[in-house]
């Protein structure tokens, strides 16, 4: 599986208010939840994303509330993969269970520059910024979250699981 | 080598003899909780999944509180759909507005988490129960649905961050001061991932309030979860709020863990976090002048009944500064009736204050208190994000009730001292 798009760069502890903030949290729609996405840090997000963007962060990405509408408006805003040096643990498990492609790599997260033309490939962990020609190795999932994100989130693989 | 506290928790809970941070494990859930934002979308996930039937209608509950009492339509017809399935499951732990309460401060209070049980939760706060000796961690709302459904989670066994608590908190230093100070120490990722695991000789002079709000802002510094020993306190406080059997589990004393802090609660001054990260502590003492809109005080972090009881007592024969307002809300039913019979409610009316049913509202901007563009708040709550209260411009300083209600009073960040107290 790849991934390829433009980068929308944030900085540190972008946290689960700004990505989603709760005053649209009386939805649940993906759609409606996307419309609002990053507002309060980027209010032009929602104009300028694409579908396929990549979205690079530093440390504590999606940090505070455990609001599964933050990768949700994330996922349906068009984002292929979420790149950041860390993130905050209940986004981390939220990503991987409603299949929002999320890597860690401390590197990618501080060399990769909004604006970059960024490939992911999944298989092999690999980042390539094809703006500046550099690559760098993303943290692999552990075989077991593999498989969660393999089958297409958690239902998927309870339901295969005791199948 | 030994486990953690959290570890041996854990181990019980996935029928291991040990477990070594790293570890994926699945654990048996004893408790499993949404509210109204979380519990529409866990609903949904877990209809799709084969079983439609939950994995015990006495260990799930869902508590519609946030945007409850409803606050607009498209609240209701959340708040609706939570009633609904409460219903079609037949949910013994389901809590409509007149019983409700803020989540976490009603949970315990009912009895319903003991000490040695594991809990999900899908909001982030659901590490307040580890005050209470169990393992309690927030997730999202499709973990949430699955495990109300299969009675299972698969977590990745936590390393942990040790503090240990000694001496004695001043008059005005509370368990927030504690946490506060922790979070400004170690910032707002010190634990990710990790657990904060309380221990020392202090613990033992912080009520169980103050532990609750200790516990309830681990996920502030990023943890997995926050716990305390099972101490005489937190029997007292079982026994007498609930019938379930606990079991306690004590870290071994080769556990290893991945750092060590040591907090003197003597030590410890009135501590404000300022916009826009609850890492931006400093000392009330060090504020400066710092002028304010609104104060809040309640929450699942500070809306308990000591909390009521400690802003009372300095808000007590003042009068709220001009033009400034404030929000009082107990965190249940309970702590609000008490707060009634105490005279507590009488005492905020009197100054100038609202008391308000208890709802999460204005913590996390939803209603009940939202702020203008350039205004601020001191808040007994727990993030004081970008816009979390209301407009992206405005600002939100996170203190104790002590200070909060100060504040409330002189119209800027203040501390009792400054009243004379």
């Amino acid at each position: 599986m790849k991934a390829s798009g433009i980068v929308h760069k944030y900085g540190d502890n972008v946290d689960t208010d700004v990505i989603i903030p709760a005053r649209y949290l009386n939805s649940s729609e993906p759609a409606e939840l996307a419309k609002s996405c990053m507002e309060d840090i980027d209010p032009d997000f929602v104009k300028r994303v694409k579908k396929g963007d990549i979205m690079v962060a530093n440390k504590n990405f999606g940090c505070g509330s455990s609001r599964e509408h933050a990768p949700i408006a994330i996922k349906a805003a068009g984002i292929s993969c979420v790149i950041a040096e860390t993130f905050a643990r209940i986004f981390y498990r939220n990503a991987i269970n409603i299949g929002l492609p999320i890597i860690e790599c401390k590197e990618a997260a501080k060399a990769i520059e909004a604006g970059d033309i960024v490939e992911i490939d999944f298989d092999s962990g690999m980042i390539y910024d094809r703006t500046k020609g550099t690559e760098f190795k993303g943290q692999a999932f552990p075989p077991f979250m593999q498989k969660i994100i393999e089958t297409g989130g958690l239902v998927n693989y309870i339901n295969q699981k005791e199948a | 080598m030994g486990m953690t506290m959290t570890q041996k928790i854990l181990a019980a809970h996935a029928g291991l003899p040990f477990v070594e941070a790293g570890q994926l494990i699945e654990a048996d859930l004893d408790l499993v909780l949404a509210n109204d934002i979380t519990g529409p979308v866990a609903i949904h996930e877990a209809g799709k999944l084969n079983k439609k039937t939950v994995f015990d209608k006495d260990k799930v509950v869902l508590v519609p509180d946030h945007f409850a009492p409803n606050k607009d339509i498209k609240s209701a017809e959340h708040c609706k759909c939570v009633r609904e399935y409460a219903k079609e499951h037949d949910i013994t732990n389901y809590f409509e507005v007149g019983q409700m309460g803020i989540e976490h401060a009603l949970l315990p209070e009912k009895g319903l988490i003991v000490a040695g049980e594991t809990c999900i939760g899908a909001d982030s706060h659901t590490c307040t129960y580890g005050a209470l000796g169990a393992f309690s961690t927030g997730v999202g709302s499709t973990d949430m649905g699955c495990g109300m459904v299969t009675g299972k989670a698969w977590f990745k066994v936590p390393s942990a961050i040790k503090v240990i608590l000694t001496g004695k908190p001043s008059k005005w230093v509370s368990g927030k001061d504690c946490i506060l100070h922790l979070i400004g120490m170690i910032g707002v990722d010190g634990a990710l991932y990790r657990s904060l695991e309380f221990t020392g000789d202090g613990i033992a002079n912080l009520s169980m309030d103050d532990r609750f709000t200790i516990a309830n802002m681990a996920i502030e510094a990023g943890a997995k979860n926050g716990i305390f020993p099972v101490d005489e306190k937190t029997i007292e406080y079982m026994e007498e709020h609930s019938k379930k059997p606990y079991k306690i589990y004590e870290a071994d004393k080769d556990a290893v863990y991945d750092e060590e802090y040591i907090i003197d609660l003597s030590k410890l001054e009135p501590t404000v976090a300022f916009p826009h990260l609850p890492e931006n502590t400093k000392t009330v003492s060090e504020a400066g002048e710092v002028k304010i809109d609104q104060v809040v005080i309640g929450s699942c972090t500070n809306g308990r009944i000591e909390d009521l009881r400690v802003a009372a007592e300095v808000i007590k024969g003042h009068k709220v500064a001009n033009g400034i307002r404030v929000i009082v809300i107990p965190a249940t039913q309970a702590i609000y009736l008490k707060a009634v019979e105490e005279g507590l409610v009488q005492t905020f009316i009197e100054a100038g204050a609202v008391v308000s049913t208890p709802t999460c509202g204005p913590c996390l901007g939803g209603y009940m208190g939202i702020l203008a563009a350039g205004e601020r708040a001191v808040s007994t709550t727990n993030r004081n994000f970008v816009g979390r209260m209301g407009h992206v411009d405005s600002e939100v300083y996170l203190a104790s009730p002590a200070v909060a209600a100060a504040s409330a009073v002189t119209g800027k960040i203040s501390q009792p001292s400054e009243l004379g107290l």
